[in-house]
C-alpha cells in the first residue's frame, strides 16, 4: 500500500514530523518497507525550451533541435516528433535519466550520424496521458519562467509502502492509515469533507440482485450521471495517481481509482449508454463467455457473482469489468457502481479464473458495507466538477443491512494476555478513537464493531487492537520460567542424534538435500515402493519425493567427483518417503563412499573402497549405539541397487523380520547410467524406525560386571569347507558348542587354490577358551578341541586341514 | 684379612675401566667362578681359627657384596649402553606425514538444531516432531486459516494430491496441532524440522528449516514469551545483551501476534548481532488463538500460551556468516568441509554451545 505523506495530511492533522509518523506506522503494525523520494529517477526530468530546430541531414523525420535547459549553453538533441517546433515549451531527459513508461535509461548515442544528448519527452513516455503523437507542449504562461526547473517538482515528496497484512483490508485506503495513526496519538483524524452535490432524478437504469444460493452481492449501490465530458485528469489528480506509481488513463478512471485508494472503496464506471436496459446481480451459468478489461476471455462456470445486462455477462462483481460496457473518454454518460461482494465469493471465483485485480484484492479481505453512499458521493461530486454533468439520486439495492457486530469486552483479559494494566479510560479512548462504539458496563465493555474490521470478531480480537495501539514495548520481560514437563528428546530422537555424530565421526561429511528430487534418478533406487508426485513441481528436474536417500547423495556426488574430489564420503539423515499420506515416510541413514583408502599415501598401500569398509561403518556405528554384535544377523539380500555379489543386509538377530541396516557396492549399472565415474564406490542405509529401543537402560547393564581371572588359551584350526558355506554361520556352530568356554573367534585367513579343492575353501580361525571357575588343565582343553572339530565337520561337512 | 682387600680393590679399579660385556663376564669368572678368588676365599673359611673365622667371614660377605653390587650396575650400564646405541641406529623421520585419518563433519543445519534444542532444554522445552506431508486441515484449517482466507496465499504450497488435500507443510506449526490433540495440557515443546513452500532465489529455497515453539498453561502471557524469546536470542548468538523489537502483525494462529526484530550493525563487512541501530526480522510469534486451542480440544478459557516459528537457516546463517540460503542444500565438498561441525563438538549446556 503506497501513499505519500501528504495525502495522508490530508486525512490527519498532525504536526509530527515524517519520522515520527513512519515510526509509528511500523509500531502499530502497520509495516513500513520502504520511505523514499518516488521523484528520486525524476530529478533529470527538465521543463526545456526549443530554440532552434534543424531538418537532420540525414533522414527527413528528424530534427536537430538546440535545447535551452536553464544552462549556459543549449543542447543538441535529436528529436522525430512533429510538433518539435522552435520556441515551444517541452519537457527534456538527459542521459541517464529513467524514461518511466518503459524504464529504459537514456545514452548519449549518435542517431543517423548527429549525436544526440537526451530526449525530449511525449507525455506518454512520462505516463502523464496516452498521447504518444508528439512531444509534451507546456504552456508559455505556466512555463515560460521554469525552463531549467525540475518538470516533475510537487512529486518530491516522499512516497511510503506500507506491507498491510491480510486482517487489515481497512488500511488499503489513506484514510484508514490515519485513523490508526490518530488513534496512536500522533495526530486528530480529520472530518471527511463532502460538498453538497446536487442529485437530481432517480437514478433510471434498473437495478436488481437476484436470489440465487450463494449470491455474492448483497448491496449494489449507483447512481447515473448524464452529460459529462471525459477527459485528462487535471494536473493534481494525475500526479496523486502517478505518486503510487500508477497510471493515469482518463478522469473517471483515474477519480474511481482514486476513491479506492483515498477509502478503500472500489467503485466501477460503465458507459450507461452501453447497458441493455438493465443491470441484474445473478450468479453466472456455466459456459457463459465475456471480455474483461485485461482484454482476455473467460469463461465462466456455474455461480459465480456476475453483473449482466439483458445481452449477458458485463463484469465479474467485485473482481473486473468487460469490455462492453467500458467508460472511454467520448463517453456522455456514467453510471457508477459502489457494492459489497463477499470475500468468499471473490476469492472462489478469482482462484478459478486465475484474475489478481486491486479490487478482488479488497473485496477478498473485507471492504466496508456500510461505505457505498461515501463512495458514490465522493466519485460522483468529483466527477461533476471535473466532468460536469448531472448527477442521479443513488439507488442502492440490498440483501443485507450489514449492522454493526457486537461483543462483549471483559478488560480484566487484556492483562491477563499481555501481563500488563491499561486503566479502563485508556482502553476505551483507544477503542473509540479506532471507531468503535463503547459503552461501559461493570466490568465489561459493551462495543459495536466498525463495519471497516471484518477481522473483529471476538475479545481476544479486542485485546490485539489495545495492545498495538498502546506499544509492544510495554510488554515486561518476565524471566523465562523453568519447569520441565517430560524429557528433552525421546529414546528415537536420541537415538537420531547420536547415530548422525557417529556416522559422521567415520569420517563422512553430513548433508542436507531436497526432500524432493528427479524422477528419473529416483526410480533407480525405488524399488516397490510408490512414486510421489509433487503436483506443481518447482522445476521437472525435482518432481517427486524421494523414495531413497540415494538418489540425491548420487546426484551431489558426481557433482563433486566433476570438481575434482575422488574420495568422497557423505551422508544424509532425513526422511524418506513411501507414501503420500502424512506420516508415509521413513527416517534413514544413507551414506556413499567413493574412490580409495590411503591414497598416495607413502607409508600404506592404497585400495580401492570396498563392501567391508562399509561394512565396519554399519556395524560399529550399530555397536556404539547400544546393540549387541553377537546377535547381529547378515544375510546376503539387499535392494537391487547394490551389487548382488558385494552387498548385505543387517538384522539386530537372526529372528527379526525387517533388517535395520543395508550396506555393499553400489550396482555398476547405476554407475554407467548416472556417468559416474570413479574407482569404487560402496554405500550404506540404516533405518532407524526398525531400531528397537534398549529394553535395559545403562545403568542396569553397567552394575552387571563379570569376568574371569582365570588362564586363557588360544588354538588355530583350519576348516576346508564347501564355498557356500558362510562364515557366520562357521561361527555360530563353533559359539553355540559351550558358549561358557568359547570366548572369542576370528577368522584370520580365507584361503581358495592350490591344494584346496575347486569347490572348497580354507578357513582359519583363532578360538579363545577360558573358564570363569578354574584354570583349564590341558585334558579339558583336549576335549574341548574334539569337540569343535567333530561338530563343525558333523554340521558343516568342513574337514579340518591337517 | 690383606689379601682378600687387595682383590677388593684390584677388581674394583678393573670394574671403573670401560668394560664391554664380554669382560665383565671374564671377571665374573676370575671372582665368583668355581675357582674364582672370592669363591676361593670361602673355602679358606673352615681353616681358619674360630676367634678369627668369625670376623674373616663377615669381611668377606662384605667385599662380596661391595663386588657383586658393583658388577650389576656395571652391567646395566653396558646394557643401557647397548640399548641406546642400537635405537640410535632405529632413528626415523618424524616430520614424514601420521597415518592418515578421516575426519567427518556435522551440516551446520544439524548443528543448529542441536544449539536451538539445548538452549530450550535448559527452560524445560521437549522436542516433538511431525510428518512433512501434512493434510491441509492441520496445515491451514485448523490453524485457523479456513479455504477463503488470504492468508493462504502468503504460502506457496507444493501440493501432492489435484485436489490440494495433500501438501508439503509450509510451515512447522502443524505439529502444535499434532501434539495438543494427541496430549493434556500444559504443553511446553519446540518442533524444529523440513519445511517447504514453491518458491526460490537467493534468499528462498524451496526447502528450509523452522523450529516452531509452544508453551500453552494456565497462565501463561506475552511477557513469558519476550522473557522466553529473549534468553533464546542471547543464548543462541552468545552474547550478553541484545537489542530486541515486538512489532504488532499478524498470523491466523496468532492473536495478539508479533514479529521479532534484532538490532544489529555491520563492522568490517561483517553483522554484529546486538549492536547498532539496524533491525533485522528473524521471528514471529504470538498468543495461541483461541480459535486454534477449540480446534484442538484445549479450553481456552483456562488455557493459554505463546507460540513462535523461527527460520533455522537464517539463524544459521546469522551465527556463522553464511552468505547464501542456497548453499545449504547443495552439497559441496568444499562448502561442507568449510561451514561443517566436527561431531564431537556436541552443543550442550555445560560445555557452551559452541567452541
Amino acid at each position: 500500500m503506497k501513499f505519500t505523506i501528504g495525502w495522508l495530511k490530508e486525512h490527519l492533522d498532525t504536526q509530527k514530523k515524517d519520522n515520527e509518523l513512519i515510526e509509528k506506522l511500523t509500531d502499530i503494525g502497520l509495516e513500513v518497507e520502504s520511505f523514499e523520494n518516488l521523484s528520486s529517477g525524476l530529478d533529470s526530468f527538465k521543463v526545456a525550451k526549443i530554440i532552434n530546430a534543424d531538418q537532420h541531414p540525414n533522414a527527413d523525420r528528424l530534427r536537430i533541435c538546440d535545447v535551452d535547459i536553464g544552462l549556459d549553453d543549449t543542447v543538441k538533441v535529436v528529436c522525430g516528433a512533429p510538433n518539435a517546433k522552435k520556441d515551444l515549451l517541452t519537457v527534456y531527459a538527459g542521459p541517464g535519466s529513467i524514461i518511466p513508461k518503459n524504464n529504459m535509461k537514456l545514452s548519449v548515442s549518435k542517431i543517423r550520424g548527429v549525436t544526440s544528448y537526451g530526449m525530449l519527452c511525449s507525455e506518454s513516455e512520462l505516463n502523464l496521458s496516452n498521447e504518444s503523437e508528439g512531444i509534451t507542449e507546456l504552456t508559455t504562461s505556466k512555463y515560460s519562467d521554469k525552463i531549467g526547473k525540475n518538470f516533475f517538482q510537487s512529486n518530491t515528496e516522499k512516497v511510503v509502502d506500507l506491507s498491510i497484512t491480510p486482517n487489515r483490508p481497512d488500511c488499503l485506503g489513506v484514510r484508514g492509515i490515519a485513523r490508526d495513526l490518530a488513534a496512536a496519538g500522533v495526530g486528530k483524524l480529520k472530518k471527511i469533507s463532502l460538498k453538497n452535490i446536487k442529485k437530481n432524478g432517480s437514478q433510471k437504469i434498473k437495478v436488481s440482485i437476484t436470489k440465487d444460493k450463494n449470491q455474492g452481492c448483497t448491496v449494489f449501490g449507483s447512481c447515473l450521471i448524464e452529460g459529462v465530458t471525459n477527459k485528462e485528469s487535471p494536473q493534481w489528480l494525475k500526479e496523486k495517481i502517478i505518486s503510487l506509481g500508477q497510471k493515469p488513463i482518463s478522469a473517471v478512471v483515474d477519480i474511481t481509482n482514486y476513491v479506492m485508494l483515498d477509502l478503500n472503496r472500489p467503485l466501477h464506471a460503465y458507459d450507461a449508454d452501453k447497458i441493455d436496459k438493465e443491470i441484474i446481480v445473478r450468479n453466472s451459468k456455466k459456459g457463459e463467455t465475456f471480455e474483461a478489461l485485461d482484454n482476455k476471455e473467460y469463461k465462466l462456470d456455474d455461480d459465480m457473482c456476475v453483473i449482466s445486462d439483458k445481452s449477458g455477462v458485463l463484469g465479474l462483481g467485485g473482481i473486473i469489468g468487460g469490455t462492453r460496457s467500458g467508460t472511454e473518454i467520448n463517453t456522455k454518460n456514467i453510471l457508477l457502481e459502489s457494492a459489497y461482494f463477499i470475500p468468499r465469493s471473490i476469492r472462489k471465483t478469482s482462484k478459478l479464473l486465475n484474475i489478481d485485480t486491486d479490487a478482488k484484492f479488497r473485496f477478498e479481505r473485507g471492504i466496508d458495507p456500510q461505505s457505498i453512499e461515501l463512495g458514490l458521493s465522493k466519485a460522483a461530486e468529483l466527477i461533476s466538477e471535473i466532468c460536469g454533468g448531472k448527477i442521479s439520486n443513488f439507488d442502492i439495492q440490498q440483501t443485507d443491512k450489514h449492522e454493526k457486530n457486537k461483543i462483549k469486552f471483559n478488560v480484566s483479559l487484556f492483562e491477563k494476555i499481555t501481563g500488563f494494566k491499561v486503566n479502563d479510560n485508556e482502553i476505551i479512548k483507544i477503542l473509540t478513537d479506532l471507531g468503535f462504539e463503547v459503552s461501559k458496563e461493570k466490568f465489561e465493555l459493551d462495543l459495536k464493531i466498525p463495519t471497516w474490521r471484518p477481522d473483529i470478531t471476538q475479545p481476544i480480537d479486542i485485546v490485539e487492537e489495545i495492545v498495538r495501539i498502546k506499544g509492544y514495548e510495554n510488554i515486561e520481560t518476565l524471566q523465562p520460567e523453568k519447569t520441565k514437563i517430560k524429557d528433552t528428546l525421546n529414546a528415537q530422537q536420541k537415538l537420531f542424534h547420536f547415530l548422525q555424530r557417529s556416522v559422521a565421526s567415520k569420517g563422512y561429511f553430513e548433508t542436507v538435500t531436497w526432500s524432493f528430487t528427479d524422477s528419473k534418478i529416483n526410480k533407480l533406487f525405488r524399488e516397490n515402493l510408490k512414486e510421489i508426485k509433487i503436483v506443481n513441481p518447482i522445476s521437472s528436474e525435482l518432481d517427486v519425493l524421494r523414495n531413497s536417500i540415494f538418489t540425491n547423495l548420487t546426484f551431489y556426488l558426481k557433482k563433486n567427483l566433476d570438481r575434482g574430489f575422488k574420495d568422497i564420503s557423505l551422508f544424509e539423515i532425513g526422511p524418506i518417503f513411501k507414501g503420500s499420506k502424512p506420516g508415509e515416510q521413513s527416517t534413514i541413514i544413507g551414506a556413499i563412499k567413493s574412490g580409495k583408502v590411503s591414497r598416495l599415501n607413502w607409508n600404506e598401500k592404497d585400495r580401492i573402497v570396498d563392501v567391508f569398509d562399509v561394512k565396519k561403518d554399519v556395524i560399529q556405528t550399530l555397536v556404539e549405539a547400544g546393540y549387541d554384535r553377537q546377535s547381529f544377523f547378515v544375510r546376503d539380500k539387499s535392494p537391487s541397487y547394490y551389487h548382488p555379489g558385494k552387498s548385505g543386509s543387517v538384522y539386530l538377530d537372526k529372528e527379526e523380520i525387517d533388517p535395520v541396516a543395508y550396506f555393499g557396492e553400489i550396482h555398476p549399472n547405476i554407475l554407467k547410467k548416472l556417468d559416474i565415474k570413479t574407482e569404487g564406490l560402496v554405500g550404506f542405509e540404516i533405518y532407524i524406525d526398525y531400531l528397537r529401543e534398549h529394553k535395559t537402560k545403562l545403568k542396569d547393564l553397567k552394575t552387571n560386571f563379570e569376568y574371569s581371572d582365570y588362564q586363557k588359551s588360544e588354538r588355530d584350526f583350519a576348516f576346508v569347507v564347501d564355498k557356500n558355506i558362510k562364515a557366520q554361520d562357521l561361527i555360530e556352530i563353533i559359539s553355540s558348542i559351550d558358549k561358557n568356554l568359547i570366548r572369542s573367534i576370528k577368522i584370520f585367513d580365507i584361503y581358495e587354490g592350490e591344494n584346496i579343492p575347486q569347490d572348497k575353501k580354507s578357513i582359519a580361525l583363532n578360538i579363545t577358551i577360558q573358564s570363569s571357575k578354574k584354570t583349564l588343565e590341558e585334558s579339558d582343553l583336549e576335549k574341548i578341541n574334539k569337540l569343535i572339530i567333530s561338530t563343525v565337520e558333523t554340521k558343516s561337512g568342513a574337514k579340518i586341514r591337517s | 684379612m690383606s689379601d682378600i682387600k687387595k682383590i677388593k680393590d684390584d677388581y674394583l679399579n678393573k670394574l671403573n675401566n670401560d668394560l664391554n660385556i664380554e669382560s665383565l663376564n671374564q671377571i665374573k669368572t676370575e671372582l665368583f667362578g668355581k675357582n674364582g678368588k672370592i669363591s676361593n676365599s670361602f673355602k679358606k673359611l673352615g681353616s681358619l681359627p674360630n676367634d678369627e673365622r668369625k670376623k674373616f667371614a663377615s669381611d668377606l660377605n662384605s667385599i662380596k657384596n661391595e663386588l657383586q653390587d658393583k658388577i650389576n650396575s656395571k652391567l646395566q650400564e653396558i646394557e643401557t649402553k647397548e640399548i641406546n646405541s642400537k635405537l640410535e641406529n632405529e632413528k626415523v623421520d618424524v616430520t614424514l606425514p601420521e597415518r592418515e585419518f578421516s575426519r567427518g563433519k556435522i551440516h551446520p543445519v544439524s548443528q543448529v538444531i542441536d544449539e536451538i534444542s539445548s538452549i530450550f532444554s535448559e527452560i524445560g522445552f521437549s522436542v516433538e516432531e511431525g510428518p512433512d506431508i501434512e493434510n491441509e486441515h492441520y496445515n491451514f484449517t485448523a490453524l485457523n486459516t479456513p479455504d477463503n482466507h488470504p492468508a493462504r496465499d502468503m504460502h506457496d504450497t507444493f501440493y501432492i494430491d489435484n485436489n490440494k488435500e495433500l501438501l508439503l507443510r509450509t510451515h512447522t506449526s502443524p505439529v502444535q496441532v499434532r501434539t495438543m490433540l494427541n496430549g493434556k495440557p500444559p504443553f511446553k515443546i519446540i518442533a524444529p524440522g523440513r519445511t517447504y513452500r514453491s518458491d526460490s532465489d537467493q534468499t528462498h529455497s524451496p526447502m528450509f528449516h523452522q523450529v516452531e515453539g509452544l508453551h500453552i498453561d494456565k497462565d501463561i502471557n506475552m511477557g513469558h514469551l519476550k522473557g522466553c524469546l529473549n534468553y533464546f536470542i542471547k543464548s543462541f548468538f552468545e552474547v550478553d545483551k541484545i537489542k530486541m523489537r515486538f512489532r504488532p502483525s499478524h498470523f491466523p494462529f496468532t492473536e495478539p501476534s508479533a514479529e521479532v526484530d534484532i538490532g544489529y550493525e555491520i563492522k568490517d563487512g561483517k553483522i554484529v548481532i546486538g549492536e547498532g541501530d539496524k533491525w533485522l526480522e528473524i521471528l514471529g510469534c504470538g498468543m495461541v488463538h483461541p480459535n486454534v486451542l477449540k480446534n484442538v480440544k484445549v479450553n481456552p478459557d483456562k488455557y493459554q500460551g505463546y507460540a513462535f516459528g523461527i527460520g533455522i537457516d537464517r539463524l544459521g546463517m546469522l551465527k556463522y556468516g553464511i552468505n547464501d540460503l542456497r548453499a545449504f542444500f547443495e552439497t559441496d565438498y568444499r562448502w561442507l568441509n568449510h561451514f561443517g561441525f566436527d561431531p564431537l563438538d556436541v552443543p550442550s549446556n555445560y560445555r557452551g554451545l559452541s567452541r
